[in-house]
């Protein structure tokens, strides 16, 4: 025990001496999570938009008023037809709304500027939701557990994937090969002390961090991104110490393979990053990628669990609906942890 | 004398390149053993199946009676190390470094401080400081520290002097002494020839293969021809001059000056003289004792 304590004690002074690799590590996720929370954000807010009202009725009257008062618009006025289109090729305005009664009947047609696609398909979507709600229109429109499309509650989930592949292996990596580089971890191996002891007093510390930013990450989520709090944030808390150590897995696996803390980051960094970002659902769609690719992203852990984040989070359905999800977390870390004790193996 | 290490016939390879071939020798306990040959012998090979990293393909080694394969686990306890560069955590300070290695093998400092006080004594003075901003020395004397402090039985260091100003590494060598006079057998490598003389017995390691073992000065009797210094104004045709002489059997430079390996009957006052004839000024010829280096050269010549 005071073998396992000491290791531990270690380990901890060799975080504490290097303060500069600690704020990164704290602070990175911190600044991630708000700048996709409110920065960069694929809300679209404020759409200017003109209105063409070929017969002001009450009906007219009560729509525009709805356009006026919800805060995703800007109503710019009621403009002629043919202005509508010059000052929408000017760009002084989004979208425009155009409005008929035939025959009793209102109609509306929607003209958007679509040389930002993003904005136009989404402002499309909200003048039809608004739109839709006095009209006949046949659409009904009801975006189920993020109506407002907020683009933190798409992110949070994303990023917490991202950042615990991140910094578990990238620092339990680069920790295990600085000692190989520097040859302390062949005097920790000609001691008594077993391998298994060794591994374990790695992977504690890093353990613990990760848990202190998990904290941190879910109370900055459920208070200053504000997604609803749920007893479900107990589950996110399992399935995120789950995927913790099955980060931690990773970065022993990688440690075993590479023999620099060079390639130890590059490796971590690159190599876990880059598909994580791209395949694992965090900002472009698994169900939009080719067939070849999706069958790529089943291998990364970080899909599962970002999708099982977001039925727990977003959508906050009983821990039932990610069971698969889990499952096929819980196999990786299995698998993952087996190869990398077995690579662990010191004596050649 | 009992001997507590025992290599025979050891062999490892790696990939295609051969680091070991049939190294056999002993180690007497309570000496002072050397390992002498250039970068790539193999002698960080050998350290690391003695210390229990690595296994030997062919071959067996036992220190103390454990077999390095097979009983490393007790071994371990018996064994203290200090591979080729410091191993020391730079961010730790030097007590904290101490305290650590200690920890690992279930000591406490204060238990054998007895042995390490006369090399720790100097790092006594700054215990707060970070082990990365000693010098060469001093880092040198920390690593020995904690290689020591659970009191081994044989100590294995590999090129405890590298990198190492010549002053410490003198000291160094008086501080292994001292430390076989409290009943530790040590086996140490270098690369330095000079550092061989102060060992018991030395074995010279060329490319694998073990070319002999000895005490310093038998193996340098063994050189057999005369030895002679030569230098002159201009070295170069010097050396091919020599090399051109019927009686000379081998012209190498060492050092400053020119090494000549000669028959019985080599005359230097009249090879003086008749060099001087052939144009080169200030040449000069004079016997000197051999070195473990002369013996080396002629040895791994003659392996080539």
């Amino acid at each position: 025990m005071s073998i396992f304590r000491s290791l531990i004690r270690k380990e901890v002074l060799h975080l504490l001496r290097d303060p500069r690799t600690v704020t990164v590590v704290l602070v990175m996720p911190v600044v991630l999570l708000l700048l996709f929370g409110f920065a960069i954000s694929t809300e679209v807010n404020g759409v200017r938009l003109l209105a063409v009202v070929g017969q002001h009725t009450d009906e007219t009257h009560r729509l525009l008023e709805r356009f006026r008062s919800n805060p995703c618009f800007t109503l710019e006025g009621i403009v002629a037809p043919h202005e509508a289109d010059d000052l929408l090729r000017q760009g002084k305005a989004d979208a425009v709304l155009v409005l008929r009664t035939d025959g009793g009947q209102l109609t509306h047609q929607v003209i958007t500027d679509a040389s930002n696609t993003n904005l136009a398909q989404t402002a499309t979507a909200y003048i039809e939701s608004v739109a839709s709600g006095e009209s006949s229109s046949p659409i009904v429109l009801h975006t189920l557990y993020n109506p407002q499309l907020k683009s933190a509650y798409q992110f949070v989930p994303g990023i917490m994937g991202m950042i615990f592949i991140l910094i578990c292996s990238m620092m339990t990596s680069v920790s295990i090969v600085s000692e190989r580089e520097s040859s302390t971890m062949d005097l920790l191996l000609v001691s008594p002390v077993r391998p298994r002891t060794i591994i374990l007093g790695k992977l504690v510390p890093y353990f613990l961090l990760s848990c202190l930013l998990l904290g941190l990450m879910l109370t900055l989520s459920y208070t200053v991104l504000g997604l609803p709090f749920s007893p479900s944030a107990l589950h996110v808390v399992w399935l995120s110490l789950l995927y913790i150590i099955l980060a931690l897995g990773l970065g022993m696996l990688v440690s075993t393979l590479v023999s620099t803390q060079v390639a130890a980051l590059l490796v971590s960094g690159m190599l876990f990053m880059v598909p994580v970002i791209m395949l694992s659902g965090m900002i472009f769609p698994v169900e939009n990628m080719p067939v070849a690719l999706q069958g790529v992203s089943c291998l990364i852990p970080a899909r599962w669990y970002i999708s099982a984040l977001r039925v727990l989070m977003i959508q906050q359905l009983p821990v039932r609906h990610i069971l698969p999800q889990t499952a096929v977390l819980a196999l990786m870390t299995l698998v993952v942890l087996t190869l990398a004790a077995k690579k662990f193996n010191l004596r050649k | 004398m009992n001997s507590l290490i025992d290599i025979r016939g050891l062999t490892k390879d790696y990939g295609r390149t051969t680091a070991l071939r049939e190294v056999t020798f002993s180690v007497p306990e309570g000496s002072i053993f050397g390992l002498i040959g250039p970068d790539g012998a193999g002698k960080t090979t050998l350290y690391r199946i003695l210390a229990t990293l690595l296994t030997p393909d062919r071959g067996t080694a036992t220190v103390a009676g454990l077999d390095v394969a097979r009983e490393f686990r007790q071994l371990r306890t018996l064994i203290g190390y200090m591979p080729e560069r410091f191993s020391l955590y730079p961010d730790l300070t030097v007590d904290e470094n101490l305290h650590f290695f200690a920890s690992l093998f279930g000591v406490k400092v204060r238990d054998h401080f007895d042995l390490i006080a006369p090399i720790f004594s100097q790092l006594a003075r700054f215990p707060n400081r970070r082990a990365g901003a000693l010098s060469g020395g001093m880092k040198q004397k920390l690593a020995l520290s904690c290689a020591l402090i659970h009191r081994p039985r044989i100590l294995l260091l590999d090129e405890p002097t590298t990198g190492v100003d010549a002053v410490s590494r003198s000291e160094f060598w008086g501080m292994l002494a001292t430390l076989r006079e409290k009943g530790i057998t040590i086996l140490v490598s270098t690369s330095y020839m000079d550092e061989a003389a102060r060992c018991d017995r030395i074995a010279l390691l060329h490319r694998g293969r073990i070319l002999g073992i000895d005490t310093p000065t038998r193996l340098t009797a063994r050189l057999g021809d005369p030895l002679y210094a030569a230098s002159a104004g201009e070295m170069y045709p010097l050396l091919l001059a020599l090399r051109g002489m019927p009686d000379v059997k081998d012209c190498y430079t060492f050092g400053a000056t020119l090494h000549v390996v000669a028959d019985e009957g080599f005359d230097p006052d009249g090879t003086e003289t008749a060099l001087r004839r052939q144009g080169l000024a200030d040449v000069r010829i004079r016997p000197v004792e051999a070195t473990i280096e002369d013996l080396f050269i002629k040895l791994a010549q003659h392996e080539d």
